[in-house]
């Protein structure tokens, strides 16, 4: 079947088996491979991306799902003046070890802060509960958030 | 810029999805690789039908053990050599049988499916209790029961010792089995196009694999390249020499075309390696001040169906760092190694070294509750003290460096405010509204800094010294090669760190690369907290050797002596002269100008060290946990985790706290969460991370981290290591506090993972 899917603002139309999951799409057909793969029960949220703005797990969705639709993954984020206010804010309060996990994180905090841009910790804690780090215990994850919420949030 | 918190240099990368994992690189004609799992814990193989999944368009072929004949065994327990395919039987549930290469992975994963094992059962013996039960049957064939190593680590019989001690008791401590779980599962890329395999791989030391590689294959190691590309967290898992390490080359090699195979997340959940898994029978002796004067300790391991060369040792590690920071006289230590139908177990963070701190500090609690002494009181008569430093503990060859436990205790006191918690504490015992409040402590050390070569070599190592290459590119620019094969602990940033101290150049100009057999010079790896310690230590004495000769050269080009040449800003001076200036720019481009350097001079500005530590180093500090828990429900919440450490030197204060956390994470997760479990048919009951409980956000709480810096004076750096440290800390402080909630009911012990269920059961039946 064919799919046209808008991703990071350019739209791709390709001939794709119906069974493809949208992480696939993404990965493999248009090698972005920003976008991780961290388990198969929709659990760790890796492979987390912006779809119509809301954040989905993009393993749990057919790219048949999304025909017609737009996406945005970890490498739409930073623009030209650099990186974005959550990116950097990950960067400065060390909000990622490994990275494994970090694009997923990204879009759900960014997707987070475009609905609540002054979160509480608990709400910072609550909105990421879908997605799971193995380094960091999440603290300075939180902190990571609470630096984007002040300097510009979910751009 | 030791000591200054600086971002990583990784970040940039890693935060615009432009990190390189290894299922992330592509090669022309990739080809899929996926197993077929056992899907019984024990059985014999009787057939293999393969018919199905080899007429599927898209299937390049299904192999089975017998295609592998001819390989030598993977690295094994000499004497108990493992295949990478199961033979005739199978001995765990997750075990490969066979391995499926197609054209997508969609069609590896048909295919897979497609495949026929028919199984004859045999009893199965998912617990130690079976596996040595008298009835029970050989699991693993080369054994003709079921005690892999049964090993008495001291020769002290503590038995005149125990009945001469004023008090004794005993306890059975469980430490259960936890799985690694990197959020990257492993996954390997092997590509044969020449001589020899290209291997990019999830693993944490490539030179090791390199040579693994080169010996099974026959080949000299300068044809076998392996990268560590980015790698997505390891925690010790990505240490043990999975088969799929050596099957992707070997299919790439019979194929023609480079072959990837990564696992699935159902995968590693039962086929790469577990960790911990001890049961531990421990004596302890002491006297009325709670001074502990003699330890007996029989430890179990669980080592799963196929016993692993480091698994099956581990508890060595236990053994050694049985006394934790008390000063213990005798110490009886031994330990057995029991396979079972389950799948093998091996390193997981802090490897045999959290066991041992878990056993000990929950003794000295048991001991203090038994005298009705607070547990910190009977902590500070059996603390080594400073002075006492280096520390001979009954065990040869481990001395403890330097620190301070006595000082980390008070300030964690202190932190705690524990006499306002002790107050809090009766206070709420006494209103039954109130939910009740638990205070734990753990004052811990472990072992990190891994070599020295001696130690180190027994795990198989070439080494367990560290190398650093620090080269000045004509421009004075730096380019750092390190043997290690980080996996989030930022070494790019903090070697970067020390390499700017030593040559007197930004942080900025410096780029440190690892993890390429064919780029580093012979490297060792990253595990054992040796990333400071060791490679930092190389690093250090690396730049400081290319900083002496760039000094020489400045010298030269002021046509000064090299000893009134000192380190300005961006380059070199002549003391008290302060026009007599050059930049380090000048002195690197001139170092590769024969013609304008002194006679002899050795052109370029390079050096390669390699740093044998001359110990282990001992990383310590005091941990404290205040939990709170529902009378109702057995539900603990942790109202507070504070965290005093003694890594020795620190070097970036913002990657140093970060592995606190990490690793304290990891030590509340096995403590509140986390349990591999099987049931009576070796069916994993944990197989995905629906049933296997890896914290989320909300389950974990902030930490208050705090720092004693004692350095060690056995490396030049002082450093000691972080990276296990948490974890290592972490199990017994809650298990402390959940205990400590419970005491007034007669409760002793609350068996990990402390979960509602298991903690609502242990007050009820108390109560």
């Amino acid at each position: 079947m064919r799919v046209e899917i808008t991703v990071n603002g350019q739209p791709h139309s390709r001939e794709i088996e119906p069974r493809l999951l949208l992480v696939h799409f993404l990965r493999d057909t248009l090698s972005l491979t920003g976008t991780h793969i961290g388990c198969d029960t929709s659990s760790c949220g890796a492979c987390t991306v912006l779809l119509d703005g809301v954040a989905i797990k993009s393993c749990t969705v057919l790219a048949a799902q999304a025909d017609g639709c737009a996406v945005t993954t970890i490498e739409g984020l930073a623009g030209e003046d650099g990186l974005s206010p959550v990116q950097e804010g990950f960067r400065q309060c060390h909000g990622l070890q490994c990275g494994f996990c970090t694009p997923g994180m990204v879009m759900a905090a960014t997707a987070l802060l475009a609905e609540r841009p002054d979160p509480t910790e608990q709400e910072i804690r609550n909105g990421l509960k879908g997605n799971m780090c193995r380094c960091t215990g999440y603290q300075m994850i939180v902190e990571s958030v609470q630096w984007a919420a002040a300097n510009g949030g979910a751009r | 810029m030791i000591g200054s918190a600086v971002p990583r240099k990784e970040d940039a990368a890693l935060l615009t999805g432009r990190g390189t994992f290894v299922d992330d690189i592509h090669r022309p004609g990739l080809l899929h690789m996926v197993y077929v799992h056992s899907t019984e814990a024990h059985a014999l193989i009787s057939g293999i039908d393969a018919e199905e999944a080899r007429s599927l368009p898209g299937v390049l072929g299904v192999w089975t053990a017998r295609d592998f004949a001819g390989l030598p065994p993977r690295p094994s327990v000499p004497g108990l050599e493992r295949g990478y395919l199961a033979g005739d039987k199978v001995h765990y549930v997750g075990e490969p049988v066979a391995v499926v290469v197609a054209a997508d992975r969609y069609t590896a994963a048909d295919a897979a499916r497609a495949v026929r094992v028919a199984y004859e059962p045999l009893p199965v013996m998912a617990t130690v209790a079976d596996a040595l039960a008298p009835d029970a049957v050989p699991i693993f064939a080369p054994l003709p029961g079921n005690l892999a190593l049964e090993q008495q680590v001291t020769p002290d019989d503590v038995t005149a010792d125990l009945e001469a001690a004023p008090n004794r008791l005993r306890a059975r401590l469980v430490n259960q089995r936890c799985a690694g779980t990197p959020i990257e599962p492993y996954g390997v890329l092997a590509d044969w196009a020449g001589a020899g395999p290209t291997v990019w791989a999830t693993v944490q030391a490539p030179h090791r694999v390199r040579a693994e590689i080169a010996e099974r294959f026959g080949l000299a190691r300068h044809l076998v390249r392996v990268i560590a590309p980015d790698v997505g967290g390891a925690f010790g898992v990505k240490s043990s020499f999975m088969p799929e390490l050596f099957l992707a080359p070997e299919l790439s090699r019979r194929l023609g075309r480079p072959v990837k195979y990564v696992e699935t997340r159902g995968e590693h959940m039962v086929h790469t390696y577990h960790g911990r898994d001890q049961v531990q029978d421990v004596e302890v002796g002491f006297d009325a001040e709670g001074r502990v004067l003699a330890l007996d300790v029989t430890i179990t391991v669980n080592v799963g169906g196929v016993p692993d060369p480091v698994g099956i040792g581990l508890a060595t590690l236990t053994s050694y760092m049985l006394g934790g920071c008390y000063r213990i006289p005798k110490i009886a230590a031994r330990f057995r190694s029991v396979v079972t139908n389950t799948t093998p177990t091996a390193s997981y963070r802090g490897a045999g070294r959290p066991e041992a701190s878990f056993l000990i500090e929950r003794v000295v609690d048991l001991v203090a509750r038994e005298l009705g002494k607070d547990p910190a009181d009977v902590r500070k008569v059996n603390l080594i003290q400073p002075d006492e430093m280096p520390y001979q503990t009954p065990f040869e060859g481990i001395v403890y460096d330097e620190a301070d436990y006595p000082a980390a205790l008070d300030l964690l006191l202190g932190e705690l405010d524990y006499a306002g918690l002790r107050a809090e504490q009766a206070r709420r015992l006494a209103d039954p509204a109130a939910p009740l409040l638990g205070v734990g402590l753990s004052t811990f050390v472990e072992m990190g800094g891994f070599g020295p070569t001696p130690l180190f070599e027994q795990f198989g190592y070439l080494g367990g010294w560290e190398s650093a290459n620090v080269r000045l590119q004509p421009d004075g620019s730096v380019i750092v090669l390190v043997g290690t094969a980080p996996h989030g602990q930022g070494h790019q940033t903090a070697l970067a760190q020390i390499a700017a101290d030593q040559l007197n150049v930004p942080f900025e100009a410096i780029s440190v690369l690892y993890g390429d057999t064919a780029v580093v010079q012979e490297g060792t790896g990253t595990m054992g907290s040796r990333g400071m310690p060791v490679a930092g230590n190389a690093v250090r004495q690396a730049a400081a050797e290319v900083a002496a000769k760039a000094r020489t050269i400045a010298a030269h080009m002021l046509e000064a002596d090299a000893d009134d040449v000192v380190p300005i800003g961006d380059g070199f001076q002549v003391n008290g002269a302060p026009e007599a200036t050059v930049t380090l720019a000048a002195v690197a481009e001139r170092a590769f100008k024969p013609h304008l350097l002194p006679e002899g001079t050795v052109l370029g500005l390079e050096n390669t060290a390699y740093f044998e530590p001359k110990n282990l180093s001992y990383p310590s500090g005091a941990h404290g946990c205040v939990v709170e828990i529902d009378r109702d429900t057995g539900r603990v919440s942790i109202l507070r985790y504070v965290c005093v450490d003694d890594c020795g030197t620190v070097i970036n204060p913002l990657t140093a706290r970060g592995q606190i956390h990490g690793g304290v994470a990891q030590g509340i997760a096995q403590a509140l969460y986390e349990k591999v479990t099987f049931d009576g048919d070796g069916r994993p009951l944990a197989a995905s991370l629906e049933d296997y409980m890896v914290p989320g956000p909300l389950d974990l709480p902030p930490y208050e981290t705090h720092h004693i810096e004692t350095k060690s004076s056995f490396n030049p750096l002082g450093a000691k290591g972080l990276g296990e440290a948490g974890a290592t800390a972490a199990p017994q402080a809650v298990v402390n506090a959940v205990v400590d909630a419970l005491a007034h009911l007669g409760v002793r012990d609350v068996e990990m993972p402390c979960t509602p269920e298991r903690v609502w059961k242990v007050m009820h039946d108390a109560s």
